[in-house]
């Protein structure tokens, strides 16, 4: 299996995760350098990519840091330092901590929901069944959409008291939560949708690492009298472990940065309920109350909970059990 | 898994094929849903049991939300967003990562290790600083009458480059054939002729990878077009759809529905002629290499 790195992309949209070989992360010299030295030709190539990447990504990623320790003046743009003024109010602040707390409860419920469903999708489609190939294009569909439009398509469906799953609920007898009206029901309802959404590309995942286990390793269990769960559990499991670690920090990342569909279907609400760290930083930013210093702040501390995760990824990777086909 | 009796295996197969019918069903329906809701008048919507296909289909939802929100507009803006980013983002991913495999230069690998940099760094740390550079920042700096906000532009550039591309298509490129490479350069072939005639046609699946990802990122991009843009002619879809989501508010869910399917249904019939592309290409990052 493959070393993999989960990219964060620097233009807002959520970038799709990508593997490498660690051969790549070592700065080895690449094979085909063969031509002579050719700087003119070379820096030509790299302006464009690398003038953007400085002027939208480096400098405003500096430029951030930068205001989290100002108080911004927004009636004459005038900006006056206040060391960490920002990071001591959104941290005594019990909205922050909250926002902390919901985005923590975010994230481990979706990625409980998207790893255990995906496998199961992804064990299920592993079978010999027709149409399995139909059934995973399905399954995969949802990922490619807006989040905002399917977003919009679930607050009907959650409706209580005309949407689909009141009514789903009444075949049960059982009467709906208010779902995105009730502080303690809108954060599953979100996880619900984000699941929904992004299952299919860990089922997707997952499959073509099940696909990629060698049979004769089922065989040689087999032989050795292991039954299904001793199968599952003795070749399965570990020959998916880099892969679900994969899935892991992707879907981790992939929760910090969500944003969309808590837009448009809680605006963050009822009462702060479904405010993660990503919206609490809009909300800061561009929202009624518009403070930048506390933004930039806010985003400072998701860009640090960020680069852990990336760290730790990488760190684990390179130290990676591997198990060759 | 195959079982040793007969009996158990049909068994399990119709169990998998009772769960196959049941995602598919859960997976299905919000679609189905959505169609079925566009088609509702709102008596319709609003009886309970709710029904299932609406007996007489009320197809003036689709030309209400068409004429409550400029639809055409936001087609046209997102179009435009989505042709102009990916065309960038592939330009500059292409040549930056031609020149980080095929040069052979000092200091390479230290921009190598600037794009890995730039990967590391969200999107959401440099929105605030993006926005103001677009209002009065770039307005001083061209000494121009206006600011940026709410233009093209504005909701271009910032997503032209890419760190993303140019590692995933960098990787493509370092394990392409070198004999062919250098019989490439026998023929006298300067760089930008092999990068045409010998690189881009070899390593057309990563390139073609690299287009999907970031023409769905475009298409679906969110919340810096909702930051920068203020006025319905400038939105895109997803940004649009979200207005005229707010300003119905939560009653007229059957003009709602028809909206939201002029953002999914293009989207999912180019899905449905293309899904095989489109699945290899969205998880490529993850089962390559």
């Amino acid at each position: 299996m493959a070393e993999v790195v989960a990219p964060v992309s620097g233009s807002g949209a959520t970038a799709p995760p990508i593997a490498t070989n660690v051969d790549s992360l070592t700065w080895e010299r690449p094979r085909a350098s063969i031509w002579n030295k050719d700087w003119f030709l070379f820096v030509l190539f790299m302006f464009p990519n690398l003038f953007l990447l400085t002027l939208f990504t480096f400098k405003p990623a500096v430029q951030n840091l930068f205001i989290s320790f100002q108080r911004v003046n927004l009636l004459n743009n005038k900006s006056k330092w206040i060391g960490l003024d920002n990071y001591r109010y959104i941290f005594d602040h019990p909205t922050f901590q909250q926002v902390l707390w919901n985005t923590l409860y975010f994230t481990v419920c979706t990625l409980v929901g998207v790893l255990v469903l995906g496998l199961l999708i992804a064990l299920l489609l592993n079978q010999r069944l027709r149409f399995r190939d139909g059934a995973r294009a399905v399954v995969f569909a949802p990922y490619l959409l807006s989040g905002a439009a399917i977003g919009i398509v679930w607050a009907y469906i959650f409706d209580p008291r005309f949407g689909l799953l009141a009514q789903i609920l009444s075949w049960f007898s059982i009467p709906s939560p208010g779902w995105l009206n009730d502080p303690n029901w809108a954060m599953p309802a979100i996880i619900i949708v984000y699941v929904w959404k992004n299952v299919g590309f860990a089922a997707t995942i997952f499959l073509a690492g099940l696909q990629a286990i060698p049979k004769d390793l089922y065989e040689a269990a087999k032989i050795d009298g292991a039954n299904a769960w001793w199968r599952f559990r003795s070749v399965t499991i570990p020959m998916l472990s880099p892969i679900s670690f994969f899935l892991l920090v992707t879907t981790v990342l992939g929760t910090f940065q969500a944003f969309d569909i808590q837009r448009v279907m809680t605006k963050g609400g009822p009462a702060y309920a479904t405010t993660t760290l990503v919206y609490y930083v809009y909300d800061q930013g561009f929202g009624n109350a518009a403070n930048y210093g506390r933004s930039a702040a806010a985003a400072m501390v998701l860009f640090a909970a960020m680069l852990t995760i990336t760290i730790i990824q990488f760190r684990a990777t390179r130290n990676q059990v591997h198990y060759d086909g | 898994m195959a079982s040793n009796t007969t009996s158990q295996h049909i068994s399990g197969k119709v169990a998998a094929y009772g769960a196959m019918a049941l995602l598919l069903l859960v997976i299905g329906i919000p679609m189905f849903w959505m169609l079925s809701g566009s088609l509702k008048s709102y008596a319709e919507i609003y009886t309970f049991p709710p029904e299932w296909i609406p007996s007489n289909p009320r197809w003036s939802n689709y030309s209400d939300a068409w004429n409550a929100v400029p639809f055409g507009r936001f087609y046209i803006n997102t179009i435009i967003i989505t042709a102009f980013g990916m065309t960038a983002q592939l330009i500059c991913g292409v040549l930056c990562a031609y020149a980080l495999s095929f040069f052979n230069v000092p200091f390479r690998n230290g921009f190598m290790i600037l794009i890995l940099a730039a990967l590391m760094i969200p999107g959401e740390i440099t929105i605030l600083p993006n926005y103001l550079f677009f209002g009065n920042t770039v307005r001083d700096l061209l000494g121009l009458d206006k600011n940026w906000i709410n233009t093209y532009q504005a909701m271009i550039l910032p997503g032209a480059a890419t760190a993303f591309g140019t590692f995933l298509m960098r990787q493509g490129f370092m394990g392409l054939p070198r004999d062919v490479l250098d019989a490439a350069k026998m023929d006298g072939a300067g760089h930008l002729r092999t990068l045409w005639d010998v690189v881009l046609p070899m390593a057309k699946p990563i390139v073609v990878t690299f287009a999907i990802i970031s023409a769905v990122n475009k298409w679906n991009d969110y919340l810096w077009p909702l930051i920068v843009t203020n006025t319905n002619e400038m939105r895109p879809l997803t940004v649009g759809l979200t207005f005229l989501f707010d300003n119905e508010g939560n009653n007229e869910w059957g003009v709602i529905m028809a909206g939201t399917a002029f953002v999914v249904i293009p989207l999912l019939i180019v899905f449905v002629f293309a899904q095989r592309f489109i699945i290899e290409g969205l998880t490529a990052g993850a089962t390559k290499g």
